[in-house]
Protein backbone atom coordinates (compact mmCIF):
# COMPACT_ATOMS: atom_id res chain seq x y z
CA UNK A 1 0.00 0.00 0.00
CA UNK A 2 2.53 2.38 1.07
CA UNK A 3 4.76 1.62 -2.62
CA UNK A 4 0.89 2.48 -4.25
CA UNK A 5 1.02 6.05 -1.82
CA UNK A 6 4.41 6.60 -2.82
CA UNK A 7 3.68 5.72 -6.94
CA UNK A 8 0.67 7.78 -6.86
CA UNK A 9 2.20 11.53 -5.29
CA UNK A 10 5.36 10.89 -7.90
CA UNK A 11 3.01 10.69 -10.85
CA UNK A 12 0.60 13.33 -9.38
CA UNK A 13 2.99 15.43 -8.85
CA UNK A 14 5.06 15.19 -12.21
CA UNK A 15 2.26 15.43 -14.13
CA UNK A 16 0.64 18.44 -12.43
CA UNK A 17 4.57 20.73 -12.72
CA UNK A 18 4.36 19.75 -16.13
CA UNK A 19 1.18 20.58 -17.11
CA UNK A 20 2.31 23.93 -15.20
CA UNK A 21 5.46 24.65 -17.35
CA UNK A 22 2.64 23.17 -20.89
CA UNK A 23 1.02 26.95 -20.24
CA UNK A 24 4.07 28.84 -18.75
CA UNK A 25 6.66 27.96 -20.83
CA UNK A 26 7.69 30.43 -23.63
CA UNK A 27 9.32 28.33 -26.04
CA UNK A 28 6.45 26.41 -27.82
CA UNK A 29 8.66 23.12 -28.31
CA UNK A 30 9.26 23.17 -24.82
CA UNK A 31 5.29 23.06 -24.10
CA UNK A 32 5.18 20.18 -26.78
CA UNK A 33 8.18 17.97 -24.38
CA UNK A 34 6.41 18.89 -21.04
CA UNK A 35 2.89 17.98 -22.58
CA UNK A 36 4.61 14.58 -23.78
CA UNK A 37 5.81 14.20 -20.18
CA UNK A 38 2.30 14.91 -18.82
CA UNK A 39 1.01 12.44 -20.93
CA UNK A 40 3.47 9.39 -19.71
CA UNK A 41 3.16 10.25 -16.49
CA UNK A 42 -0.89 10.00 -16.70
CA UNK A 43 -0.32 7.03 -18.37
CA UNK A 44 1.51 6.06 -15.11
CA UNK A 45 -1.56 7.19 -13.26
CA UNK A 46 -3.59 4.92 -15.37
CA UNK A 47 -1.55 2.18 -14.75
CA UNK A 48 -1.84 2.26 -10.98
CA UNK A 49 -5.75 2.52 -11.26
CA UNK A 50 -5.59 -0.97 -13.17
CA UNK A 51 -6.35 0.28 -16.33
CA UNK A 52 -3.26 -1.15 -18.76
CA UNK A 53 -4.92 -0.69 -21.98
CA UNK A 54 -6.03 2.94 -22.07
CA UNK A 55 -2.62 4.04 -20.65
CA UNK A 56 -1.13 2.11 -23.46
CA UNK A 57 -3.59 3.94 -25.67
CA UNK A 58 -2.45 7.34 -24.09
CA UNK A 59 1.05 7.11 -24.90
CA UNK A 60 0.59 5.70 -28.21
CA UNK A 61 -2.19 7.91 -29.26
CA UNK A 62 -0.57 11.08 -27.76
CA UNK A 63 2.88 10.90 -27.61
CA UNK A 64 3.16 8.56 -30.78
CA UNK A 65 0.76 10.97 -32.80
CA UNK A 66 -0.60 13.94 -31.55
CA UNK A 67 2.18 15.24 -29.63
CA UNK A 68 4.47 14.86 -32.79
CA UNK A 69 1.81 16.28 -35.05
CA UNK A 70 2.09 19.40 -32.82
CA UNK A 71 5.96 18.75 -32.32
CA UNK A 72 5.97 19.26 -36.63
CA UNK A 73 3.36 21.85 -36.76
CA UNK A 74 5.07 24.08 -34.50
CA UNK A 75 8.78 23.59 -35.99
CA UNK A 76 7.07 24.31 -39.61
CA UNK A 77 5.93 27.37 -39.10
CA UNK A 78 7.91 30.34 -38.58
CA UNK A 79 6.58 32.39 -36.13
CA UNK A 80 7.60 34.94 -34.06
CA UNK A 81 6.42 33.59 -30.32
CA UNK A 82 7.68 36.35 -28.62
CA UNK A 83 5.28 38.64 -29.65
CA UNK A 84 2.76 36.13 -28.99
CA UNK A 85 3.36 36.42 -25.42
CA UNK A 86 2.36 40.35 -25.32
CA UNK A 87 -0.96 39.83 -23.38
CA UNK A 88 0.18 37.30 -21.25
CA UNK A 89 0.48 39.53 -17.66
CA UNK A 90 -2.43 41.35 -19.15
CA UNK A 91 -4.43 38.03 -18.91
CA UNK A 92 -3.02 36.81 -15.98
CA UNK A 93 -5.33 38.52 -12.80
CA UNK A 94 -8.67 37.37 -14.43
CA UNK A 95 -7.57 34.16 -15.52
CA UNK A 96 -5.76 33.56 -12.31
CA UNK A 97 -9.24 34.44 -10.61
CA UNK A 98 -11.27 32.31 -12.40
CA UNK A 99 -8.74 29.10 -12.17
CA UNK A 100 -8.82 29.86 -8.28
CA UNK A 101 -12.78 29.81 -8.06
CA UNK A 102 -13.36 26.63 -10.31
CA UNK A 103 -10.60 25.07 -8.78
CA UNK A 104 -12.39 25.51 -5.61
CA UNK A 105 -15.56 24.46 -7.07
CA UNK A 106 -14.37 21.04 -8.12
CA UNK A 107 -12.83 20.24 -5.31
CA UNK A 108 -15.82 21.46 -3.38
CA UNK A 109 -17.67 18.37 -5.64
CA UNK A 110 -15.15 15.97 -4.66
CA UNK A 111 -15.38 16.44 -1.21
CA UNK A 112 -19.02 16.14 -1.68
CA UNK A 113 -18.83 13.22 -3.11
CA UNK A 114 -16.40 11.49 -1.21
CA UNK A 115 -18.10 12.58 2.15
CA UNK A 116 -20.58 10.29 1.12
CA UNK A 117 -24.54 10.11 1.28
CA UNK A 118 -24.95 10.86 -2.02
CA UNK A 119 -26.72 8.03 -3.94
CA UNK A 120 -25.36 9.13 -7.52
CA UNK A 121 -22.23 6.80 -8.45
CA UNK A 122 -23.99 3.48 -8.70
CA UNK A 123 -21.88 0.27 -10.52
CA UNK A 124 -24.24 0.34 -13.90
CA UNK A 125 -24.47 -2.98 -13.89
CA UNK A 126 -23.03 -6.15 -15.57
CA UNK A 127 -19.94 -4.48 -17.10
CA UNK A 128 -17.32 -5.91 -14.50
CA UNK A 129 -14.01 -7.13 -15.26
CA UNK A 130 -13.62 -10.50 -14.11
CA UNK A 131 -11.28 -11.50 -11.47
CA UNK A 132 -9.03 -14.11 -14.02
CA UNK A 133 -9.29 -11.91 -17.04
CA UNK A 134 -6.95 -9.24 -17.92
CA UNK A 135 -7.50 -5.60 -18.86
CA UNK A 136 -7.13 -5.94 -22.59
CA UNK A 137 -9.26 -9.16 -22.44
CA UNK A 138 -12.18 -7.50 -20.53
CA UNK A 139 -11.98 -4.10 -22.84
CA UNK A 140 -12.11 -6.05 -26.09
CA UNK A 141 -14.99 -8.24 -24.72
CA UNK A 142 -16.73 -5.73 -24.43
CA UNK A 143 -15.89 -3.34 -27.30
CA UNK A 144 -16.39 -5.68 -29.90
CA UNK A 145 -20.11 -6.76 -28.44
CA UNK A 146 -22.13 -4.18 -26.63
CA UNK A 147 -20.78 -1.18 -27.63
CA UNK A 148 -19.54 -1.86 -31.29
CA UNK A 149 -21.53 0.94 -32.43
CA UNK A 150 -19.54 3.19 -29.93
CA UNK A 151 -16.12 1.45 -31.92
CA UNK A 152 -17.84 2.13 -35.58
CA UNK A 153 -18.43 6.20 -34.67
CA UNK A 154 -14.94 6.19 -34.05
CA UNK A 155 -13.57 4.85 -36.67
CA UNK A 156 -16.03 7.26 -38.56
CA UNK A 157 -14.49 10.63 -36.72
CA UNK A 158 -10.92 9.86 -37.34
CA UNK A 159 -11.91 9.19 -41.24
CA UNK A 160 -13.97 12.33 -41.28
CA UNK A 161 -10.85 14.02 -39.32
CA UNK A 162 -8.43 12.95 -41.82
CA UNK A 163 -10.04 13.84 -44.89
CA UNK A 164 -10.85 17.22 -43.47
CA UNK A 165 -7.74 17.91 -42.61
CA UNK A 166 -6.55 17.09 -46.24
CA UNK A 167 -9.44 18.70 -47.49
CA UNK A 168 -8.06 22.04 -46.08
CA UNK A 169 -4.44 21.51 -46.30
CA UNK A 170 -4.45 20.36 -50.25
CA UNK A 171 -2.76 23.03 -52.84
CA UNK A 172 -3.84 22.20 -56.60
CA UNK A 173 -1.20 22.31 -58.14
CA UNK A 174 -0.99 25.73 -60.58
CA UNK A 175 -0.79 25.31 -63.85
CA UNK A 176 2.71 25.57 -65.43
CA UNK A 177 4.52 25.97 -62.17
CA UNK A 178 5.39 22.65 -61.81
CA UNK A 179 7.29 19.93 -64.12
CA UNK A 180 4.44 17.74 -65.44
CA UNK A 181 4.11 14.58 -67.37
CA UNK A 182 3.62 14.62 -71.16
CA UNK A 183 3.15 11.18 -72.39
CA UNK A 184 2.89 12.35 -76.11
CA UNK A 185 6.45 14.11 -76.07
CA UNK A 186 7.98 10.82 -74.02
CA UNK A 187 7.16 8.40 -76.69
CA UNK A 188 7.71 10.46 -79.36
CA UNK A 189 11.23 10.51 -77.93
CA UNK A 190 13.76 8.69 -80.30
CA UNK A 191 16.92 7.16 -78.71
CA UNK A 192 19.51 8.85 -81.22
CA UNK A 193 18.20 12.42 -80.22
CA UNK A 194 18.55 11.43 -76.40
CA UNK A 195 21.72 9.96 -76.42
CA UNK A 196 25.20 9.97 -78.12
CA UNK A 197 27.82 7.20 -78.72
CA UNK A 198 31.63 8.71 -78.14
CA UNK A 199 35.14 6.55 -78.68
CA UNK A 200 37.58 8.72 -76.48
CA UNK A 201 40.96 8.65 -76.79
CA UNK A 202 42.98 7.22 -73.50
CA UNK A 203 43.87 10.42 -71.56
CA UNK A 204 42.01 12.42 -73.23
CA UNK A 205 38.71 14.50 -72.02
CA UNK A 206 35.39 14.34 -73.68
CA UNK A 207 34.04 17.34 -74.99
CA UNK A 208 30.01 16.82 -75.20
CA UNK B 1 -4.50 4.82 1.07
CA UNK B 2 -5.21 6.34 -2.07
CA UNK B 3 -9.19 6.66 -2.48
CA UNK B 4 -10.75 7.95 -5.51
CA UNK B 5 -10.87 11.65 -4.47
CA UNK B 6 -7.03 11.85 -5.05
CA UNK B 7 -7.46 10.90 -8.35
CA UNK B 8 -10.08 13.41 -8.80
CA UNK B 9 -8.25 15.96 -7.03
CA UNK B 10 -5.44 15.68 -10.21
CA UNK B 11 -8.07 15.57 -12.42
CA UNK B 12 -9.22 18.87 -11.24
CA UNK B 13 -5.94 20.26 -11.37
CA UNK B 14 -5.03 19.29 -14.75
CA UNK B 15 -8.88 20.97 -15.82
CA UNK B 16 -8.06 24.07 -13.85
CA UNK B 17 -4.52 24.39 -15.32
CA UNK B 18 -6.10 23.86 -18.95
CA UNK B 19 -8.64 26.46 -18.85
CA UNK B 20 -5.73 28.81 -17.15
CA UNK B 21 -3.51 28.18 -20.20
CA UNK B 22 -6.38 29.34 -22.75
CA UNK B 23 -6.41 32.29 -20.61
CA UNK B 24 -3.24 33.22 -20.56
CA UNK B 25 -2.09 32.09 -24.01
CA UNK B 26 -5.02 33.71 -25.88
CA UNK B 27 -2.66 34.63 -28.67
CA UNK B 28 -1.38 31.66 -29.41
CA UNK B 29 -3.28 28.84 -30.90
CA UNK B 30 -1.02 26.43 -30.64
CA UNK B 31 -0.74 26.70 -26.68
CA UNK B 32 -4.50 26.82 -26.18
CA UNK B 33 -5.13 23.80 -28.41
CA UNK B 34 -2.89 21.54 -26.15
CA UNK B 35 -4.37 23.50 -23.16
CA UNK B 36 -7.20 21.85 -24.57
CA UNK B 37 -5.42 18.59 -24.56
CA UNK B 38 -4.84 18.79 -21.08
CA UNK B 39 -8.04 19.30 -20.21
CA UNK B 40 -9.52 15.99 -22.20
CA UNK B 41 -6.60 14.30 -20.55
CA UNK B 42 -8.20 15.66 -17.02
CA UNK B 43 -11.76 14.65 -18.49
CA UNK B 44 -10.10 11.02 -19.70
CA UNK B 45 -8.36 10.20 -15.88
CA UNK B 46 -11.86 11.27 -14.31
CA UNK B 47 -13.38 8.79 -16.82
CA UNK B 48 -10.64 5.73 -15.59
CA UNK B 49 -10.73 6.62 -11.77
CA UNK B 50 -14.41 5.92 -11.73
CA UNK B 51 -14.19 3.20 -14.40
CA UNK B 52 -11.78 1.70 -11.61
CA UNK B 53 -13.57 2.47 -8.47
CA UNK B 54 -17.03 1.69 -9.32
CA UNK B 55 -15.67 -1.86 -10.94
CA UNK B 56 -17.39 -0.91 -14.12
CA UNK B 57 -15.76 -0.67 -17.41
CA UNK B 58 -17.65 1.41 -19.15
CA UNK B 59 -15.87 4.27 -18.21
CA UNK B 60 -12.72 3.08 -20.13
CA UNK B 61 -15.05 2.17 -23.39
CA UNK B 62 -16.27 6.10 -23.45
CA UNK B 63 -12.42 6.86 -22.23
CA UNK B 64 -10.86 5.62 -25.68
CA UNK B 65 -13.90 7.84 -27.52
CA UNK B 66 -12.61 11.01 -26.00
CA UNK B 67 -9.41 9.79 -27.16
CA UNK B 68 -10.44 9.69 -30.26
CA UNK B 69 -12.15 12.75 -30.79
CA UNK B 70 -9.30 14.52 -29.20
CA UNK B 71 -6.90 13.01 -31.76
CA UNK B 72 -9.50 14.45 -34.45
CA UNK B 73 -9.93 17.51 -33.02
CA UNK B 74 -6.13 18.06 -33.07
CA UNK B 75 -5.63 16.77 -36.49
CA UNK B 76 -8.19 18.88 -38.18
CA UNK B 77 -7.33 22.27 -35.50
CA UNK B 78 -3.79 21.82 -36.55
CA UNK B 79 -4.78 21.95 -40.37
CA UNK B 80 -6.76 25.02 -39.75
CA UNK B 81 -4.15 26.68 -38.40
CA UNK B 82 -1.17 25.21 -40.87
CA UNK B 83 -4.09 27.28 -43.87
CA UNK B 84 -4.22 30.41 -41.39
CA UNK B 85 -0.93 30.52 -40.99
CA UNK B 86 -0.39 30.10 -45.26
CA UNK B 87 -3.01 32.78 -46.34
CA UNK B 88 -1.73 35.54 -43.45
CA UNK B 89 1.84 34.30 -42.03
CA UNK B 90 0.83 34.76 -38.53
CA UNK B 91 -1.74 33.01 -36.57
CA UNK B 92 -2.38 35.53 -34.09
CA UNK B 93 -6.09 34.93 -32.83
CA UNK B 94 -6.63 38.29 -31.95
CA UNK B 95 -7.24 39.59 -35.65
CA UNK B 96 -8.64 36.11 -36.70
CA UNK B 97 -12.08 37.70 -36.77
CA UNK B 98 -11.45 39.55 -39.99
CA UNK B 99 -11.69 36.18 -41.79
CA UNK B 100 -15.86 36.94 -41.62
CA UNK B 101 -17.40 36.55 -45.04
Amino acid sequence: MLIQAIAFYFFAAIVVASAVMVIWSRNPVHSVLWLILAFFNAAGLMVLLGAEFIAMLLVIVYVGAVAVLFLFVVMMLDIDFAAMRAGFSRNAPLGLLIAAVLLAELLLAVGAYSAGGLTLGKAAGDAVQAADTSNIEALGALLYGRYIILFEIAGIILLVAMIGAIVLTFQPPKPGARARQDVGKQIRRRPEEATVMKNPEIGQGIEL
Amino acid sequence: MIGIEHYLTVGAILFVLGVLGIFLNRKNVIVILMAVELILLAVNLNLVAFSAFLQDLTGQIFAMLVLTVAAAEAAIGLAILVIYFRTRGSIAVDDINRMKG
